[in-house]
């Protein structure tokens, strides 16, 4: 009747033994972590040196060494959710048709007439206006000629432009397809970029995930503020080099709609008007380092790929004795004159730079430039002490809670509540091996969720207990009202648990951030307190059983 | 000797006062709703849409101060308030400023928030701010909206579950149960205005959790005393059921309310609210089971046609360990 066969017994053995070697790099949480974060670094191919051979040896390779993660509210750092301004790019792309709309009107000069850009619409539309509207069909057919199918693998058979007609004036705007294939380039794109610069910090374990359609989130552990991951990702470094028309002290001079004026970065009252179409774009940039000028001033030096750098080089034989700009996020740095053709695709900006500046403006430049803005809609600091203090709180609760829960089932059921608290015990462990495991991350909520589960673990060992009691008083010895007991409290713990993990399972599916924390440690909590109620404290009785053949129990 | 939270073999009547229990339950239920629509909840900015500043000090929190100090920048509504808390330091100081969302704002704007510090430390130059949190707007309505989806999906699975275990008269009376809990969860935060944020959307789901739990075991044995005694009163079974299991319930109740007092006193003020939310619910949540849950079944009536084998929800019952 009470009989557990041998292959049973070790399967659950080995489940215990596996869970606590899970869980215990968590117990020496530092050393676990110095050792991990040291495996990383070598697999990263950093020497190794006495000191990382030092952290090395913090934990034994052969043991398990994942350990939880811990969430933002408890090891402190910051967390943003951006929302991608999806529509700066759709403006870009209809600026990149333009030579190409104005060449091919000019080839129907005859039939159109003259034509001019005109910018009355929303800027995600190119509108031309053709002096001799009879022409306006031919030219809304011929720039139709330029389209091309979208790039995409929803979009398949669709063009990438509409084009239409109406009084003198086309517009050409990107189609719905396009847009869809744009607006995923630019999510990717961004997330790339964001988790270079993030990269460039060094910081642990950072997190930058998509959201919906045009959100990234962004946590990154032990930074100092959100702001300052702000100012990491959020700056743009776009770097382009324009020719320049001329200088102008005037902020709202009247440009044409092929050039553009932007501002000096240091001499205040300076603008340029510049060719609208750069000669080379930071997309060309290969690498970016500070440097020291000839007369010791920090300075940004780059290289650009080999395109660039034939772009640049034949820009500069041909305009040897101009002025071009060199222009950071719309801001032109210095504007210096070609003194000789560059064929080799570096050289070097000089700005009123600091060090750092030099240094900031470097590590932007080799991420690449945001393609488009973002604005953030969420974002939260937390200091690394709060985090210790939740931590500290946290352990002191579970603790006391575990006492608490120890005495009083003891108190209660006498032996059967010791082996309770046994199963416990292995239950608390388990949760932390296999939230080390899957790599989950505890948070504070998730701290309450564990010490809810201590609470309700032992729900499912009181209904078995309370219906052997109940059996007792019936059926024929102990062995029987045991094996009763567990048969019968069966459903109503499966029925009890199942509930409670369904809306687990909907808290994970909604929740976010924190509140999914909790919902993965409590649905960790119900799998594991049902394994331990009905398999090991079983399995403990059991043996104790065999071993004494008690002629009557008391539970 | 062994400590009994009751006596063995309990006849008690528990249905005898149902009536009133079952009145009570919903003049409480008015009552919380009457409050919530009159004083409205305390929403932390998840919510509402803003910023919190935690600041922390050696020095003393001086409430006034920092009210005079934040009124030149011209932030709208400001709340300030001080946390106290047993797990602090005797020179820990930590106050709460939540500042509205702004005007047409949807990003946060850095500049408030180096105003404000700026504004703090030029009273207190020993401050620290711990944690910053802001939410936009638009940000917050969604938030709403998913955790009103929450709460209600896990209503209609549950609903669903009990009525594949059971019948659709224990799936009513288990929901209703469920309901019952969650209003007067509410109620309670809007009387004490505690703060109702997201943690309590994951708290009230607890809640739903920890009741259906208990709910489910009290139903379970009833469905088992209905097949072993067909011809007694349901009225009469359903004292029985929950009289064999009160022992149960008041353990498992017990052993839970113990961790949550351990939690809501030692585990610091940042997750109080949270805690609170939990261990309110497990109360409510254990007479909901007796007497709401189980008021609605014996309002449904069940279903008993002796001629007809119920098996319902032994499916699992094999499973052998």
């Amino acid at each position: 009747m009470l009989e557990i066969p041998l292959w049973k017994r070790l399967t659950i053995l080995i489940v215990c033994l596996t869970g606590l070697a899970l869980a215990l790099p968590n117990v020496f949480y530092t050393r676990a972590e110095r050792h991990n974060d040291a495996v990383t670094a070598i697999e990263r191919g950093t020497v190794v040196t006495d000191e990382l051979q030092a952290d090395l040896d913090q934990w034994p390779g052969a043991l398990p060494s994942s350990v939880v993660n811990l969430g933002l509210d408890l090891r402190g750092g910051a967390h943003l959710l951006a929302e991608v301004q999806l529509e700066d790019v759709y403006a870009s792309r209809i600026d990149g048709y333009w030579p190409e709309v104005r060449d091919t009107l000019r080839g129907l000069r005859d039939q159109v007439g003259g034509i001019r850009r005109v910018d009355d619409g929303p800027a995600d539309e190119l509108r031309v206006r053709v002096s001799n509207p009879e022409g306006l069909q031919a030219a809304v057919n011929a720039v139709r000629g330029l389209a091309r199918p979208t790039v995409s693998l929803t979009g398949v058979g669709q063009n990438d432009i509409e084009v239409s007609g109406a009084g003198d004036t086309l517009t050409l705007r990107l189609s719905e397809a396009e847009r869809a294939a744009t607006d995923d380039r630019t999510m990717a794109q961004s997330l790339e970029i964001i988790r270079r610069r993030v990269d460039e910090a060094g910081t642990r374990e950072p997190t930058i995930q998509r959201q919906g359609t045009d959100r990234i989130l962004i946590q990154v552990p032990g930074i100092g503020s959100a702001q300052e991951l702000k100012e990491l990702i959020g700056t743009t470094a776009k770097l382009t080099f324009h020719p320049v028309v001329r200088t102008s002290s005037d902020a709202q001079e009247r440009v044409s709609s092929d050039e553009v004026l932007m501002p000096s970065l240091d001499e205040p009252g300076t603008f340029y008007i510049l060719e609208r179409l750069p000669v080379v774009t930071g997309d060309d940039l290969v690498d970016s380092q500070p440097a020291f000028d000839q007369r010791g001033q920090p300075a940004v030096t780059f290289r650009f790929n080999p395109s660039g750098a034939r772009a640049f080089g034949v820009y500069t034989a041909e305009n040897v004795g101009a002025l071009f700009a060199v222009a950071l996020d719309n801001e032109v740095v210095t504007a210096p004159r070609i003194n000789e053709p560059i064929p080799s695709g570096s050289g070097q900006i000089t700005g009123n730079f600091t060090v750092e500046e030099a240094n900031r403006q470097a590590v932007l430049l080799r991420a690449g430039a945001l393609p488009a803005g973002m604005e953030f809609l969420e974002e939260r600091t937390v200091g690394p002490e709060l985090g210790q203090d939740s931590i500290d709180a946290g352990k002191v609760a579970s603790l006391v809670a575990m006492a608490a829960v120890v005495v009083f089932m003891v108190a209660s059921y006498g032996l059967f509540g010791a082996f309770a608290t046994v199963a416990l015990a292995i239950n608390v462990a388990l949760i932390f091996g296999v939230l080390s495991l899957i790599g989950g991350t505890l948070t504070l909520p998730g701290i309450a969720g564990i010490v809810l589960t201590i609470g309700m673990a032992v729900d499912a060992n009181v209904l078995v207990f309370e219906r052997i009691r109940e059996e007792l008083k019936t059926a024929r010895g102990p062995a029987r009202a045991i094996a009763l007991g567990y048969e019968r409290a069966l459903s109503a713990i499966v029925d009890a648990n199942i509930t409670t993990f369904i809306v687990a399972t909907i808290l994970f599916t909604l929740g976010s951030g924190p509140v999914r924390g909790f919902a993965v440690t409590l649905g960790i909590g119900i799998l594991t307190s049902v394994f331990t109620a009905i398999f090991v404290t079983r399995v403990l009785i059991v043996l104790w059983f065999e071993r004494r053949r008690p002629k009557t129990i008391e539970v | 000797m062994r400590l009994r939270l009751v006596p063995q073999d309990t006849a008690w009547d528990f249905m005898k006062y149902r009536k009133f229990t079952f009145g009570a339950s919903i003049v409480a239920m008015i009552a919380s709703v009457i409050i919530w629509l009159s004083v409205g909840l305390n929403f932390g900015i998840d919510f509402l849409g803003g910023t919190t500043i935690r600041t922390e000090s050696t020095q003393a929190v001086d409430v006034g101060s920092y009210r005079d100090a934040l009124n030149p920048l011209e932030l709208g509504d400001v709340v300030i308030t001080e946390v106290s808390d047993p797990t602090f330091r005797a020179d820990q100081n930590v106050a709460l400023i939540r500042i509205q969302a702004q005007d047409g704002a949807e990003a946060v704007t850095p500049e408030t928030i180096t105003a404000v510090e700026g504004a703090l430390r030029g009273l207190d130059p020993e401050i620290t701010f711990p944690s910053v949190e802001s939410v936009g707007p638009k940000v917050s309505g969604e938030l709403i909206t998913t955790a009103l989806l929450a709460v209600s999906a896990s209503l209609v699975a549950i609903l669903f579950y009990i009525w594949l275990r059971f019948e659709w008269q224990f799936s009513v009376g288990a929901v209703a149960a469920l309901f019952h809990d969650v209003i007067l969860t509410i109620g309670v935060f809007s009387l004490l205005q505690i703060r109702f944020d997201l943690a309590t959307i994951a708290a009230i789901l607890t809640i739903i959790g920890y009741s259906i739990n208990d709910t489910v075991v009290i139903f379970d044995r009833l469905r088992e005393n209905l097949i072993k005694f067909k011809k007694t009163p349901l009225i009469d079974v359903m004292n029985k059921s929950v009289n064999e299991t009160l022992s149960r319930t008041l353990m498992t109740s017990g052993t839970t309310i113990l961790a949550l007092v351990a939690l809501i006193v030692l585990g610091g003020d940042v997750i109080r609210g949270f805690v609170f939310a939990i261990l309110w619910g497990v109360l409510v949540g254990t007479y909901s089971s007796v007497y709401v849950a189980k008021n609605v079944v014996l309002m449904l009536g069940v279903d008993r046609d002796p001629k007809k084998p119920s098996d319902a929800g032994t499916q699992f019952a094999n499973i052998d360990a």
